[in-house]
């Protein structure tokens, strides 16, 4: 019985993930197909499409309570903040809104992205606050406040639009390798990999807290949790997870974050944006 | 020669033995032990110690996580309370994958609350 649950952990983490950057080179697709089929397997009961809600795609008992809480959503006010914000001239005149044309039909699935001509990825968030620089206001801080209002609106707006990143080209791959390198490996005094706790252990419990699937994992940032009491972003979160496992937390929008978001959304691909959600 | 190679080797590594036993707190008295109990218990316990409950489930502890297999019949299944030691001191030493952190190796716990939780995890 021992002997099985090393080898099942092992061969896991061997077959799923670890295997390809022991070889040198990283296949995105690969990863993602492995995730699908790992997660599949692992919660038939789970149709593909209803990763996008987090935890509750496959904890039925706390559904119904969640499902009540959406029906009265505490991130309402938010989005009417966002609103406003997005719609409000700068000095200059202008808004953010001239930044994000097509911004009606949905702009949330198209972030992140690898910018070939800056060689960065760009978040959602990163792209409000150069558009606010662009036109001569401050950056807005990037884990919680007007920024995750505005994000929560345009994510709104975007519902039911389906994640499709792209890694082209050797840059564009050095910055997912980033990110899956983070997503792998073990980290802080407590020794955790995010992919501990939501691939191999998804569905198990730490104390009372039940560990969700990585897959649809950032479908419905920004996020309204009852623990903060507020909206909060992607990147807060990522800073939540690492301070859990007593690691240092890296900077909301720091390039590791950002390789990481990148990572994290393409295992995505092909699910729907619905945030903004609520949680715990 | 041959012999002797293995005459050498044995007693080596019943030195060795003896030195491990050494390192290990013997034959401490009954009150002590009852007291390591305690404190390893209250080690194993708190949050910000231990934490064992994340990931297992301990007989007398609330809402127990279920990464790691329910801790009973320790004594029955680790004879050799070392092997129980290491296995809180650092995990990835059998399993390099493990998801239980590494203790003592990371620091997270001292030597002797290590010490006292074995004693506490062996009672269970
Ligand atoms: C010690 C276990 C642990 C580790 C390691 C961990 N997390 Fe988490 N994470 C949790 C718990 C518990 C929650 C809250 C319940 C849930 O949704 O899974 C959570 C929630 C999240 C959420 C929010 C999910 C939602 O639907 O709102 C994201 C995103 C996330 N983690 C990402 C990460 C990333 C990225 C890493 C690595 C940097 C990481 N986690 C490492 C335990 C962990
Ligand atoms: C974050 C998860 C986690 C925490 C916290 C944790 N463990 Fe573990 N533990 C595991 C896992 C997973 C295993 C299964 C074997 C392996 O992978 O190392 C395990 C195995 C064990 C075993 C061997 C069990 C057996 O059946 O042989 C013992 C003993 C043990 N843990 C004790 C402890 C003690 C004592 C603490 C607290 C000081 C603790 N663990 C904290 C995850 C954890």
């Amino acid at each position: 019985m021992k002997t099985m649950r090393i080898l099942t952990a092992a061969a896991v983490v061997g077959a799923l993930l670890s295997a390809p950057v022991m070889a040198g080179n990283v296949d995105p697709a690969a990863d993602l197909k492995a995730v699908r089929d790992y997660f599949a397997k692992k919660f038939p009961e789970t149709p593909f499409n209803d990763y996008i809600n987090g935890v509750y795609s496959i904890d039925p008992a706390s559904r119904a309570q969640w499902e009540a809480i959406e029906e009265f959503p505490p991130y309402e006010p938010n989005i009417d903040k966002g609103d406003e914000l997005f719609h409000t001239a700068f000095a200059n005149g202008k808004s953010l809104a001239d930044c994000f044309p097509g911004y009606e039909n949905g702009v949330r699935q198209n972030y992140p992205f690898f910018d070939k001509a800056t060689k960065q990825v760009i978040t959602l968030e990163l792209a409000i606050n150069q558009c606010r620089e662009a036109n001569g206001e401050k950056p807005l801080g990037y884990k919680k406040g007007a920024i995750a209002d505005i994000s929560a609106y345009l994510a709104f707006k975007s519902r039911g639009k389906k994640f499709d990143v792209k890694v082209e080209g050797a840059d564009a791959l050095a910055w997912y390798k980033r990110g899956r390198d983070h997503f792998l490996a073990k980290r802080g005094q407590l020794n955790l990999a995010c992919a501990d706790c939501h691939v191999y252990n998804a569905g198990n419990y730490v104390r009372a807290d039940l560990l969700s699937p990585a897959l649809g994992h950032v479908t419905h940032f920004p996020v309204y949790r009852s623990k903060w009491g507020e909206l909060g972003t992607l990147h807060r979160r990522y800073g939540g997870c690492n301070k859990q496992v007593r690691a240092k937390p890296f900077k909301a929008q720091s390039e590791e974050y950002r390789a990481l978001e990148f990572f994290h959304t393409y295992l995505s691909n092909g699910l729907e944006v619905n945030g903004p959600g609520a949680r715990k | 020669m041959k012999t002797f190679k293995h005459a050498i080797a044995t007693a080596v590594s019943v030195a060795a033995l003896l030195g491990s036993l050494g390192l290990a707190p013997m034959s401490v008295s009954a009150a002590d032990e009852a007291s390591s109990v305690e404190k390893g218990k209250e080690v194993a316990f708190d949050r910000k110690k231990g934490n064992c409950l994340g990931c297992h489930a301990i007989a007398g502890g609330d809402l127990p996580g279920n990464i790691g297999p329910p801790l009973i019949a320790m004594k029955a299944r680790y004879p050799d309370r070392q092997k129980l030691y290491d296995q809180i001191y650092d995990a990835t030493k059998r399993n390099p994958n493990s998801a239980m952190p590494p203790f003592g190796r990371h620091k997270a716990l001292s030597d002797q609350e290590i010490s006292d939780i074995t004693d506490f995890i062996w009672t269970l």
